[in-house]
């Protein structure tokens, strides 16, 4: 069972082009910190795609030792850990956050919704 | 709590700048900041997660319920 679930977070990590860990989801956000999170992607404006980690304490679990990062929210771009909703938010504010999607996404990122997945 | 978790970051982090707030009152949501030439040319990733090492036992306990990290290099 755990395995599957860590399949499931693995294959968003590295399938989606900006993953956002968090707790609950963009329209009912259960957390500050995950809200600061979203709203600095947003700004930036990333295609997000959201996994609430409270349905199962196993995803969180499964992401952790994925990612080595003990907290949510976590932002992954291309597969790769930005940070938690401190370093998005920094990042963002420098500039560096966008730049970096413009590298990993290309020039014209951002034409994506919004999007909710489920891990179960 | 906040003398503990500064305890802990003194102790990771000796003769550094290092504050810890208690953003609630609640002694469950802080931010800690932290000043160290240790996180001169590392990553803000690498930054946070000397922190979390730093920090770990009151993470995985769930003392802390939530942590705002602010890190700076020494330069």
């Amino acid at each position: 069972m755990s395995d599957e679930i860590r399949d499931q977070v693995k294959g968003i990590i590295d399938g989606e082009d900006v993953a956002l860990f968090m707790k609950g989801t963009p329209q009912f956000v259960m957390c500050g910190n995950s809200h600061r999170a979203l709203e600095a992607l947003r700004r930036a404006g990333a295609p997000v795609t959201a996994v609430d980690v409270l349905p199962d304490p196993r995803i969180r679990e499964e992401l952790s030792t994925l990612s080595g990062w003990p907290t949510i929210p976590q932002v992954f771009v291309r597969g790769e850990l930005v940070g938690g909703a401190d370093i998005v938010e920094e990042l963002e504010a420098s500039g560096e956050l966008e730049q970096t999607l413009r590298e990993k996404l290309g020039d014209g990122y951002g034409k994506t919704e919004e999007r909710v997945v489920t891990v179960a | 709590m906040t003398d503990q978790l500064e305890g802990l970051l003194r102790e990771a982090f000796p003769g550094d700048e290092v504050a810890v707030e208690d953003r609630t009152g609640g002694g469950d949501h802080f931010q800690v900041t932290v000043a160290s030439a240790r996180f001169d040319g590392l990553s803000l990733i690498e930054q946070h997660r000397l922190v979390y090492d730093a920090l770990a036992a009151p993470l995985a306990d769930g003392t802390i319920h939530e942590l705002r990290i602010k890190t700076r290099g020494a330069s």
